[in-house]
């Protein structure tokens, strides 16, 4: 079950992808490709990670297990949009020209907070692996809370880059604090029934089994 | 003199008046922010326009100029279907797709202010002011792309001696429409409608500054500013402001929208000057549409490149201060 699960979200996450390959050789990428294919590696870098985050939660509403089995996927892709949006800047847009770079992401504040947000995701998804859970111990979890970080920083990328009309950017933020409501009220919660200890702990444990059933069904 | 005839649209073109009411109720039900918001969805799925058809229209009798003839012009489907025009929503295409509730005809400019007596103008006479001429211009925007456009119209000076202003006339302020009706963009207060823009006498007067009526040797389609929009080549492209209603002389600077919506960003002047950075992103190269996805950006020139003709308006002048 949780096999088909996890093929059917892979071959989904590439959808935006292959829609992109799709559109640039069929000439359909508009008037300004460059722009499309870079605001478009952009646009799902950020539902990749706002899906990722929103796994947790479907979790604790639903009180299903799999939205933790496909969470890493998720992650992983988020870091492969990620990649692909710095890549398509770089290259297409900068044609790998260092300085301008360089001097892009010191003076200019939008592309410095997403530059952050991307240098946050490596040790992420380096660390994404069974081995490093396992290796890492309650120090995973940790480092891992620096999603939530990179989730505000990705919505400042987006929100500071748009010239007036922030509906869009909006949007996302909403969507991103809602998904981080639902845990602060959800540990509130919890907080409050087990009294004085934090729960901090009993999450770890429930986040690490899941993460190592995660591996044991594999893709 | 070259007499442009006025197009005259078939009534088989007039959307019936049932079926605007019904769009108007559809575009009120949805809330035009959901439509929108659901723009964010529609990156997989292509979205369904609302826009009337619109036919394009010849112009009959237009002269030629040498202006911008070793340019190569961007292509009609991108100078029309890739626009800023946020009275027809703030997405590129969004003009495109909306720009068929704008009725550009009747339309009738008034022209007030420090002038002898304010005046009214149909399109008709204002068609008829000047002989029309073709000018192929490069159009720097703002946001780092740019274009080569061939327009069709005449100087401003033309109508600036037609509309005879006073010695107290020190700047010319511009109005678009207001009409949430048939731009639906307005329902949204994106800016502070009706979009104004402005510029000082000498600018307003010299000959690069054009009145423009068409485009690519036909009349003006709508998401281009139709019936009558500026042009003002060494300026950054919002100064080109569309669907002209009014013409205002004064003899106080006028506060533009994009200045009233963010005056640390975008002020009076605007002059193309890929020295002087946004705040928040380079101005120093361009992507020229058309390109292609694997092409380089250009190198923006100072006053985009018009620095010969009209590098003497500004001497004196920090062009950091006066940006």
């Amino acid at each position: 079950m949780i096999k088909k699960v996890k093929i059917t979200v892979f071959i989904l996450a590439l959808i935006p992808l292959l829609r992109l390959l799709w559109l640039a050789s069929a000439n359909g990428l508009g008037a300004n490709p460059v722009e499309f294919v870079i605001r478009s590696l952009g646009t799902w870098t950020l539902v990749m990670l706002l899906m990722t985050l929103a796994m947790t939660p479907l979790r604790l509403l639903a009180n299903v297990s799999w939205p933790i089995q496909i969470r890493r996927m998720l992650g992983l892709f988020t870091f492969f949009y990620a990649c692909l949006h710095l890549l398509a800047y770089a290259g297409l847009d900068q044609w790998f020209d260092w300085i301008a770079i360089s001097k892009d992401i010191v003076k200019h504040p939008y592309v410095l907070v997403g530059f952050s947000a991307f240098l946050l995701l490596i040790p992420l998804a380096i660390t994404s692996s069974n081995a490093m859970i396992k290796r890492l111990g309650y120090h995973w979890k940790t480092l891992h809370r620096a999603i939530y970080l990179i989730g505000v920083l990705a919505v400042v990328h987006y929100w500071w880059l748009v010239k007036k009309d922030i509906r869009e950017p909006l949007l996302y933020a909403m969507v991103l604090v809602f998904l981080l409501g639902i845990r602060i009220a959800h540990q509130k919660r919890s907080r409050a029934r087990v009294g004085t200890l934090p729960d901090a702990p009993v999450a770890v444990t429930t986040d690490l089994q899941h993460a190592v059933a995660n591996n044991i069904n594999g893709l | 003199m070259a007499r442009p005839t006025i197009p005259h649209i078939p009534s088989s073109e007039i959307t019936p008046r049932t079926v605007y009411d019904g769009r108007r109720d559809f575009l009120k039900a949805a809330g035009f922010g959901l439509v929108s918001g659901a723009a964010i969805m529609s990156g997989l799925l292509p979205s369904a326009s609302h826009a009337a058809q619109i036919t394009r229209q010849k112009i009959e009798r237009f002269g030629k100029t040498p202006y911008g003839q070793e340019e190569t012009l961007t292509l009609y489907e991108d100078v029309t279907t890739y626009n800023n025009f946020y009275e027809f929503g703030t997405g590129k295409s969004d003009p495109a797709a909306n720009a068929g509730l704008l009725k550009p005809h009747p339309w009738t400019v008034s022209i007030e202010g420090q002038i002898k007596k304010p005046k009214t103008i149909t399109i008709e006479e204002l068609l008829r002011l000047a002989p029309l001429e073709e000018r192929i211009y490069r159009m720097r925007c703002v946001e780092g792309w740019s274009m080569v456009i061939p327009w069709v119209g005449f100087p401003l000076a033309e109508l600036i001696k037609w509309a005879e202003p006073t010695g107290n006339a020190k700047f010319v302020e511009f109005v678009t429409l207001n009409n949430p009706m048939m731009m639906p963009g307005q329902n949204l207060a994106v800016l502070d409608w009706p979009y104004t823009e402005g510029l000082r006498m000498d600018e307003a007067m010299h000959l690069l500054t054009l009145l423009a009526v068409g485009l690519y040797g036909e009349v003006l389609p709508n998401q281009n500013g139709a019936p009558v929009r500026l042009v003002v080549p060494w300026k950054y492209g919002f100064k080109g402001i569309k669907s002209i209603v009014k013409i205002r002389f004064t003899e106080q600077m006028p506060v533009s929208a994009w200045m009233k919506a963010n005056s640390r960003e975008y002020g009076f002047y605007s002059n193309v000057n890929p020295a002087v950075d946004h705040p928040r992103w380079s101005q120093a190269t361009e992507r020229r549409i058309g390109d292609g996805l694997f092409a380089r950006r250009r190198k923006t020139l100072m006053f985009n490149g018009y620095a010969e003709q009209v590098g003497q308006l500004y001497t004196g002048m920090d062009l950091r201060k006066y940006f």
